[in-house]
């Protein structure tokens, strides 16, 4: 069989099946930001603006999240997370198991690495705001959440935007990594590919160009994204 | 909590560290080697030799390391002709597969801290050199390499990291590092949490003593930037 | 802004429900049941990504008899005891042996299929003419586990030095560990499948596996051929049968009645049958 027939969309393609192992890529990968950029945006708010003890927590929890492996942390959460979550149940009054599916494991496991990693991005983009922006807001008066929404909020997410391309990327790359506990994203469906059809090389360097394909689409958006967002500011 | 087996399956899986330093040394020096070849070629200025090292670059930072992993292992064993090539001995090894992966995808990302680092070089320096009448090659060596380096220094100390993090995936190629050998526990005790908990541990004691060690590297290399020695106490 | 704090709210919400959206009673009305899906011919995916095989259409048996609801997920083998435990899924359907080891950590049905299990190589290395070909050894106990101890004794010089394959976490890899680990290096799969493509690409002398999987691959494909005597019995298992939790001996009384029937009126051999080519009831 030829390669494009094998990998099209005929009754013995694989096309179908990998489109759709795409889709679950993206699907969790963006999840997985998603989660990252809430975790980590009060990550760098705790490292900034908390009290000793947070700003210590906050730190310890980035030291150790890249210090670890992610595979490590995918299994942890994959194996960890039901049983955790099933004693806090059972402590509220309910005794059934909960599960949690490979998709949530994997989109948390790849979110909490991802917040570590946008932490840094946000407290990087914020040294760049401009203090004097900062005074300017106290002296006519804003109060510190006004403040935050029409001065920092704005600017640190301009500044943040080729930062959070590379987490993004980073966030894209470590998805794979959720084949080990069987999600059918793009990497599992091209083991399950290479197994039944004995044409590894085949199917994992399709998988490869799908992985370039989307993180030169993303790479693409976050570069018009970027220049739309400093699209007022003069640059040397 | 179960002292005893939680120290048992720590001295297990330090049985793993001997081979995840040996995966992290070699591929990091055979890299960073490469690594500076390939900068070179990125800065020479000929597209005969920049777009080659883009396009190498490109791939390896766009696609997922466990897909090159599997692409190198199954992928390439797939082909007689390479199992009858001089290549097989090496390629035949899980050790070796893992090694060439795991070389070649720190090879990318290093290529371009090493890139960044030439480039902090200030041009000033460079024609002074020339001034001097000092060679390209004796600019290079004496010049541009050791402050370059020096810049990079910090950049590639999470690349170090990094790696020693990457090694984890040798596992699925049935490598035993402290991965696959907190894999193999957990399917002989089925106690996942104390057994990945642990070896999330040797991991961060690990990167703490290479980050330790690239702090210690960076104040030697740049003694100007040292604190200066502390006076000593007035007397009484 | 206002937007943001909205969709960030609705994420951890989303979040919260995909966690206790899985929560259930024990009525047992929905059995949530774990196969691995690379397991040809007990379970495996098709080319339309259908889960299919012996172990499928048997759980569909099995799950009327107990007038369930059964949802049929794919796992990684290696994770199927802790993810059982966690409370991933209520049962596991994998072409999972009953060994003393997994009793510890989990329960199992009555077994509905056994076969033995034995070496796979190339049809022209050295191997594929081990003595003792298509003889059964079992290791249960008495005489026979003696003469399967010396049947494993002989083998091992010309097993010298070879690198086996096994799948990680089986009862073969625990046979080989026993009886061979002095003289061969084991190489640890994470699927059959796997060790077969480095069998294929000569990284391996020969796997160790089931004889019903071999069969089928062999089939398939004709560069690798079964080689040498088979073992059943004792380290490698009492049978293929259903995980279960520890904590459910109401549903293995489920699984339990309904097995017995199924092989009672011949539902196992039927299917095996359609399956495997040959009959797999236990027997005794």
């Amino acid at each position: 069989m030829g390669y494009f027939e094998l990998m099209g969309f005929g009754p013995k393609g694989w096309g179908l099946l990998l489109a759709q192992a795409t889709l679950m890529t993206i699907a969790v990968s963006v999840t997985a930001f998603a989660i990252g950029a809430v975790l980590g945006g009060l990550l760098a708010w705790a490292r900034l603006a908390g009290g000793r003890g947070i700003g210590i927590a906050a730190e310890t929890y980035v030291t150790v999240l890249r210090g670890i492996p992610d595979l490590l942390v995918i299994y942890l959460l994959y194996f960890g997370g039901s049983s955790v979550l099933t004693s806090v149940m059972r402590w509220l009054g309910n005794d059934g198991f909960v599960g949690v599916n490979a998709f949530a494991a994997g989109a948390i496991a790849v979110g909490i690495i991802s917040a570590a990693y946008q932490s840094e991005v946000y407290r990087g983009a914020f040294g760049a705001v401009a203090k004097g922006e900062i005074e300017a807001a106290r002296a006519v008066g804003m109060g510190r959440m006004l403040m935050f929404r029409r001065i920092l909020a704005p600017q640190i997410l301009r500044f943040a935007i080729p930062g959070l391309g590379n987490v993004w990327q980073l966030a894209l790359k470590e998805s794979a990594l959720i084949s080990v506990v069987g999600l059918t994203e793009i990497l599992r469906q091209a083991q399950v590919g290479a197994g039944s059809t004995r044409q590894p090389f085949v199917f994992f360097i399709t998988a490869a160009l799908l992985y370039l394909l989307l993180s030169t689409v993303s790479g693409w958006g976050f570069n018009r994204a970027e220049a739309a967002a400093m699209r007022g500011v003069r640059r040397a | 909590m179960d002292l005893v087996f939680l120290a048992d399956t720590f001295v297990t899986l330090l049985g793993g560290v001997p081979l995840l330093l040996q995966l992290t040394a070699i591929s990091v020096s055979v890299g960073a080697v490469l690594a500076v070849l390939l900068a070179l070629m990125r800065l020479s200025g000929n597209p005969l030799l920049d777009y080659p090292a883009r396009g190498y670059v490109f791939v390896f930072r766009g696609t997922p390391l466990l897909v090159q992993i599997f692409l190198i292992y199954y992928g390439l064993g797939q082909f007689p002709e390479i199992r009858q090539s001089v290549a097989w001995p090496f390629l035949r090894q899980p050790y070796w597969c893992a090694m060439l992966a795991l070389t070649l995808n720190t090879t990318a990302y290093a290529t371009e801290i090493i890139r960044g680092g030439i480039l902090s070089v200030p041009f000033g320096q460079i024609e002074a050199a020339r001034a001097c009448g000092m060679s390209r090659l004796l600019i290079f060596r004496r010049i541009i390499l050791p402050q370059g380096l020096r810049t990079a220094l910090p950049a590639y100390g999470n690349e170090i990291i990094l790696m020693t993090r990457a090694t984890a995936l040798a596992s699925v190629i049935t490598l035993m590092e402290v991965t696959g050998i907190a894999s193999k526990l957990v399917s002989e005790t089925f106690r996942a949490i104390e057994v990945f908990a642990c070896a999330g541990a040797i991991y961060l004691i690990i990167n703490f003593l290479i980050s330790r060690a690239i702090a210690l590297a960076e104040r030697r290399l740049s003694p100007q930037l040292a604190a200066p020695p502390a006076a000593p106490e007035p007397a009484r | 802004m206002k937007r943001l704090m909205t969709c960030a709210a609705g994420l951890l919400a989303a979040v919260v429900l995909a966690g206790s959206a899985t929560a259930q009673t024990k009525d047992w009305s929905t059995i949530r049941i774990a196969t691995e899906g690379a397991y040809k011919p007990w379970n495996f995916t098709d080319a339309s990504g259908k889960l299919v095989g012996y172990e499928l259409d048997l759980a569909a048996d099995l799950c009327a008899r107990i007038k369930a609801k059964c949802e049929i997920s794919a796992q990684a083998f290696d994770g199927m005891i802790p993810g059982l435990n966690a409370g991933k899924f209520d049962a596991i359907m994998a072409g999972m042996n009953i060994s003393p080891k997994r009793l510890e950590a989990i329960n199992f049905s009555l077994p509905y299929g056994r076969t033995p299990s034995t070496w796979a190589t190339t049809k022209d290395s050295a191997l594929a003419k081990l003595p003792d070909a298509d003889k059964v050894y079992s290791l249960v106990g008495g005489a026979d586990l003696a003469a399967a101890e010396k049947a494993a004794a002989d083998l091992k010089p010309l097993l010298k030095g070879k690198i086996i394959g096994v799948q990680t976490s089986t009862i073969q890899a625990n046979f080989i560990e026993q009886y061979f680990k002095d003289v061969v290096e084991i190489r640890q799969y994470k699927t059959t499948e796997q060790h077969d493509l480095d069998l294929l690409a000569g990284r391996l002398d020969a796997v160790f596996a089931s004889m019903s999987y071999l069969k089928g691959v062999t089939e398939e494909n004709k560069e690798i051929v079964m080689a040498g005597p088979r073992f059943t019995g004792g380290i490698l298992g009492a049978g293929v049968a259903v995980g279960l939790r520890k904590t459910d001996p109401e549903l293995k009384e489920k699984f339990d009645a309904a097995v017995a029937a199924a092989i009672a009126d011949g539902t196992v051999a039927k299917l095996s049958v359609k399956w495997f080519g040959f009959d797999i009831t236990p027997k005794g």
